[in-house]
């Protein structure tokens, strides 16, 4: 069993539309949303929610106000300023429960929080794994390693070839879990400053984790001097250049019409994905 | 005042609107830019200040004095990060999980462990052009940005109009990016994932009582879905950026939209207008 994760630093860049259409091409493998933040993996595929589970983790202070004797020490040494007016603000507590052991009054109690949604679905491009961070909520990284670890489960039930993660932007938390022991990353980039920059980022992410790296560069005609440094960059750190998508609005309108570019049309960026997921294939099996 | 600049989804145009912004406001106001993006900051990128200060950014860990350590196991059981484990006669420290709350040190009943810094990433400040700027960068391999985004909110001037640049997302680093602001842009797109991930960024910045407006960017593509649901959640759309591929052009090349297009200077000024008096408005009818 294999796991690719697409990734991108930077956000906006296509890794849902492109996942989208990989979810189309490939056969024998289970979906995985790891952008638990702000999923939109679903949109493409009309899923039908076959399991719904609570996300519950983390825990938050609370003080209980008869007990509280307004001593004041919990304020004083919460490194979160989450205390103020012997109130406990949920936002800001990070859950660590300090204040709770060291109430002289008893008076404090760590609840546990429930802090999202997961869910099984069924989609005609196989099962999709996804989850809805609760609106605010920490511990994304948590929620993004059941969705893996769900996702694992269904392939080896279902002896499923390929597992197929949609990775959330950045390089932090949830990203360093989405991409955590998986065999491949997608890096999708476009030809932009900022582009190139986040995509050293997230390369340097990968690295640092020991999981190989391929790029995608997305809108490549919208600058072709930074898609030329963009391969440059690639070529000096022996990553592959795996795909070059133009920029079309079909990816769009196949958006507004809730399916993906493969189904909706057989033109440039089709194609292109096409001969990405062979190319993905290869590396998988090689 | 604190201007925040959020999206829910990622690539819709945060940075070209904060960036924009500062720029169109540094001749008739003092301004400070922070980017509170510091997993992928690149509002530098576009205002290239002169950097003039750099500081590391580290949260307190636990170093353990074997000499002292009886082994109790005390602050295993007070983590509430699984960042330190006692086994036999050894206690293992994992740094990279401890968010540095300071409960085992404390509560150590031998007085055995004492706090190091361990570095997750830098703060760096310098100016461009009368723009005050300071932004965060998260070190590669480190999971937590909440603390460098604390870290460059402590250089919040309130003498100037502060604009923020957030992360995508609606998670923890969105969220400590946007509290303790005046008035939250989102920037989003005509499309279903714009739409959707709006929606999740309205609930949070609903949640932390922000006042909001929205900025539409590449009309044109898409459909109309998104300014019916902003019609009616009685959201403002305070500006709208048409999809143009000049535009586009301008930012692949790291050119500020304001700069590149210097028409669109006198419509951010007019925005930035329009949210003067809906927070005046707010802060007015609160004093009623």
């Amino acid at each position: 069993m294999k796991e690719v994760v697409v990734l991108s630093g930077k956000g906006g860049t296509g890794k849902t539309s492109i996942i989208g259409s990989v979810a189309v091409l490939s056969r024998k493998r289970v979906l995985a949303d790891c952008d638990v933040d702000a999923a939109d993996l679903h949109l493409l595929l009309d899923p039908s929610i076959e399991e719904k589970h609570e996300f519950r983790s983390g825990q938050v202070a609370v003080i209980d106000k008869d007990k509280c004797t307004q001593c004041g020490l919990c304020q004083e040494l919460c490194r979160f300023d989450a205390i103020k007016d012997y109130t406990v603000d949920p936002i800001s507590c990070e859950g660590c429960g300090f204040c709770s052991h060291i109430c002289p009054a008893d008076a404090i109690v760590m609840e546990e929080c429930k802090a999202g949604d997961w869910f099984v679905s069924s989609t005609k491009h196989g099962p999709l794994v996804h989850a809805r961070l609760g609106i605010a909520e920490e511990n994304s990284g948590k929620l993004v390693a059941l969705v893996r670890q769900q996702a694992k489960e269904i392939a080896k039930k279902k002896e499923l070839n390929y597992i197929i993660s949609d990775g959330p932007p950045g390089i932090g938390c949830p990203v360093i879990s989405s991409l955590s022991g998986a065999s491949l990353a997608l890096i999708v980039t476009e030809p932009t400053l900022s582009g190139i920059h986040d995509l050293e980022r997230v390369l340097g992410v990968c690295k640092h984790f020991g999981v190989p790296a391929i790029v995608c560069i997305n809108k490549y005609d919208l600058n072709e001097e930074n898609t030329a440094s963009i391969r440059e960059y690639c070529q000096k750190n022996g990553v592959d250049v795996a795909a070059m998508i133009p920029f079309d609005n079909e990816v769009t309108e196949a958006m507004v019409r809730g399916m993906t570019v493969v189904e909706h049309s057989d033109g440039r960026v089709a194609k292109e994905i096409k001969s990405l997921w062979q190319k993905i294939e290869q590396k998988l099996q090689g | 005042m604190i201007i925040s600049v959020a999206s829910g989804k990622g690539g819709t145009g945060k940075t070209l609107v904060a960036a924009s912004l500062a720029l169109s406001l540094k001749d008739t106001y003092k301004v400070q830019l922070l980017d509170c993006d510091v997993e992928e900051p690149n509002d530098h990128i576009f205002i290239k200040p002169d950097i003039t200060r750099s500081e590391a950014v580290s949260i307190p860990v636990p170093a353990i004095d074997e000499k002292k350590c009886t082994h109790c196991g005390k602050c295993a059981e007070v983590c509430a990060y699984n960042a330190i484990a006692v086994v036999a006669e050894h206690v293992l420290t994992f740094p990279e999980l401890c968010h540095g709350c300071g409960a085992c040190s404390y509560l150590c009943p031998e007085k055995a462990i004492s706090e190091i810094p361990n570095t997750i990433g830098k703060i760096e400040t310098g100016e461009a052009d009368g723009i005050i700027f300071g932004h965060g960068m998260l070190s590669i391999g480190q999971p937590m940005a909440p603390p460098i985004i604390r870290k460059v909110k402590t250089l919040i001037d309130k003498e100037r109009t502060v604009i923020i640049d957030s992360s995508p997302g609606t998670s923890c680093p969105v969220v400590e990016a946007i509290k303790g602001s005046d008035f939250c842009l989102l920037v989003t797109e005509p499309t279903p994932f714009g739409l959707n991930d709006l929606i999740l960024a309205v609930e949070t910045v609903r949640q932390l009582g922000v006042p909001f407006g929205v900025v539409l960017n590449r009309i044109g593509v898409g459909d109309s879905k998104t300014e019916e649901y902003c019609a009616k959640e009685n959201i403002p759309i305070l500006l709208t950026i048409p999809l143009d591929t000049e535009i586009a052009r301008l930012y692949s090349r790291g050119i500020p939209l304001v700069e590149g297009m210097p028409d669109w200077k006198s419509k951010f000024r007019e925005l930035f207008d329009n949210i003067k008096e809906i927070v005046d408005e707010g802060s007015r009818s609160l004093k009623r």
